[in-house]
């Protein structure tokens, strides 16, 4: 426990699950209570579901689920004394989701009678901001990347500044119980506090790599939770769930888990490296973790994620099982392709370049495309055609001249109609905008928390 | 195709789990984690930067290659030919890249003499 006369011996940080919202069982929290925890950190993003949730400010996950989660959470920080630290809120950090997840938390307050102090950190930076910081050769590109131009920032829809530890801290320094902070680095979420404490950055960085996906660190993935004990040596780490274990194995290989390098990561202040650590079975469940370290940088840096419309996509969707046709399917995108392309520019008078179509042959190459060996003639393939163009309007009339194609498009050799199996009428869907990550650049900064704004909310002593 | 030692084999057959994963929204990683000593021997020999260049269509120069012997695991990560949510990316997670590994025919138990590294695998 941290001792409020001294520095702490060691810090027990609660991960309840991978990501808030994604459901853990009560009996997670009440086992890492016992355990000692010292705070709860939890992730409440990712990039990883792809750009659109940054696109439009909204969440990946439902407030059904979030409002469950967030309950037990708050009920166990209230009851426990020690503070929850939710990270990236919103699924993608954008001001609108930690917004949305504020007003879940003070609906729970006060539903459940607690009283608690709550800081919201936001993490969007404005274009205008950022094109200054651009023009002053302050913002620099990661590979594989190319440098970022002032049109790319201005056409984002949201951008976030991925935030480390610090402001995290100057919000629990302030008396916050609850912290809500948009985009995080998924580690700053569960090593703030430890920090904060006076834990030696080596373990307390190299620890929340290795919770911050949760059960993902043990030999079951699924079963939820993990509880870490940093200390002024080391760290060790148990799961949550009594029938699962952390190995040393286990708590090794989470360090190749989504990263580029298992041996360093960079964060905003510096580099954790684990190429030296040792992983020690403490018994058949706890892994002690020593010889980690953490290489301070000279220059501060805060990353920027920015997503932005590429176009309004049109889906459809219709299945071929007609093996005449199957034994010649390439043969039948390449005439489909161009059929539509002749379509398009004679009904529509659309130039080719202001609009595009993707093909997806599922059951044949769809995933893998120009990587996949000659298939054998498939038994049945759906197929996916995605249109984008610079408007719905446009994306759904291309869509509307595909549909007799997708619906009857022969073999060319072919001297009939065949009639395939559309799943569903229409066989359209609009997509609405579409969007891509465009950035993958890092500002310097000269304080770790100047691209962040702090707001408390006091408790309501009701 | 067939190994003329015996049954044609496959990385994923040797290995516990060959598997691929985004690193963020521009990189993708693939690892094949093997059961043991021996097995790691194969995959350390048999994935070469020649061979995820073939594989995947990507410049050897733009790979990282780690050959962690401890925990029996070769990784390659690369900057992603796609970028993850684009109109043509259709693996949003890169969680199915990991099968062009996966399929690559590997020699038998013995290790591979270091002429017949790469080539082997396209066999």
């Amino acid at each position: 426990m941290p001792n409020r006369c001294g520095p702490p011996d060691s810090v027990g940080i609660l991960v309840p699950s991978g990501m808030l919202g994604a459901g853990f069982s009560p009996g997670t929290i009440t086992r890492g209570i016992s355990l000692g925890a010292d705070v709860i950190a939890v992730d409440g993003g990712s990039t990883d579901s792809g750009p659109y949730y940054l696109g439009t400010g909204t969440a990946k996950t439902t407030e059904r689920a979030v409002h469950r989660d967030l309950r037990l959470l708050l009920a166990a920080a209230s009851s426990a004394r020690i503070p929850l630290v939710v990270g990236s809120c919103g699924t993608s950090g954008a001001d609108s989701g930690v917004n949305w997840v504020a007003g879940i938390v003070s609906a729970i307050l006060a539903e459940d009678d607690l009283d608690l102090a709550v800081a919201k950190i936001f993490s969007e930076q404005r274009p205008g901001r950022l094109i200054a910081e651009l023009e002053r050769g302050r913002i620099h590109a990661l590979p594989p990347s190319e440098p970022v131009d002032t049109a790319t920032l201005a056409r984002c829809e949201h951008i976030v500044g991925v935030m480390g530890h610090e402001p995290i801290q100057e919000a629990l320094r302030a008396g916050a119980d609850i912290v809500l902070a948009g985009r995080a680095t998924d580690t700053a979420v569960s090593a703030a506090f430890a920090l904060l404490h006076g834990m030696p950055p080596g373990p307390a960085w190299h620890a929340a790599k290795i919770i911050e996906c949760g059960a993902q660190c043990t030999t079951d993935p699924s079963s939820g939770g993990v509880f870490a004990r940093v200390d002024h040596t080391g760290f060790t780490v148990e799961p949550l769930d009594p029938d699962a274990a952390c190995t040393p194995a286990s708590v090794a290989a989470h360090m190749l888990y989504e990263t580029v390098n298992p041996y360093t990561m960079r964060e905003p202040g510096g580099t954790i490296m684990v190429a030296g650590a040792r992983y020690i079975a403490i018994d058949e469940r706890t892994v002690r973790v020593e010889g980690s370290r953490f290489e301070p940088t000279g220059q501060y840096t805060v990353k920027l994620e920015g997503a932005a419309v590429t176009g309004y996509e049109t889906v459809s969707f219709t299945g071929i099982r007609d093996p005449r046709v199957l034994r010649s399917i390439d043969v039948w995108a390449e005439f489909f392709q161009k059929t539509l392309t002749d379509r398009v520019e004679t009904v529509l008078d659309l130039a080719a370049g202001s609009w595009a179509a993707d093909l997806r042959l599922y059951g044949y190459n769809a995933i893998l495309g120009e990587l996949e060996r000659p298939p054998a003639t498939p038994h049945e393939v759906g197929v996916m055609l995605l249109v984008s163009a610079e408007d719905q309007q446009t994306a759904t009339a291309i869509s509307k001249l595909a549909n007799p194609l997708l619906l009857h498009l022969p073999l060319p050799a072919m001297k009939y109609l065949p009639s395939f199996a559309f799943a569903t009428s229409p066989a359209h869907i609009e997509r609405g905008a579409a969007y891509e990550f465009v950035l993958n650049h890092v500002v310097n900064v000269d304080s770790p928390t100047e691209m962040f704004r702090l707001e408390m909310t006091e408790p309501s002593h009701a | 195709m067939p190994d003329t030692r015996g049954a044609a084999r496959t990385l994923g057959e040797l290995a516990l789990e060959v598997r691929s994963k985004n690193a963020g929204p521009f990189w993708m990683t693939l690892e094949a984690f093997m059961p043991d000593e021996q097995t790691y021997r194969i995959a350390d020999a048999v994935i070469t930067p020649e061979l995820i260049s073939d594989l995947y269509q990507v410049p050897p120069t733009s790979l990282l290659i780690f050959r962690i012997p401890d925990l029996h695991v070769v990784k390659v990560s690369f900057p992603r030919p796609i970028v993850q949510g684009s109109l043509r990316d259709r693996d949003m997670h890169a969680g199915q890249h990991h099968v062009p590994l996966a399929n690559t025919v590997v020699p038998g138990r013995a290790r591979l003499p270091r002429g017949e590294r790469g080539r082997a695998a396209r066999a």
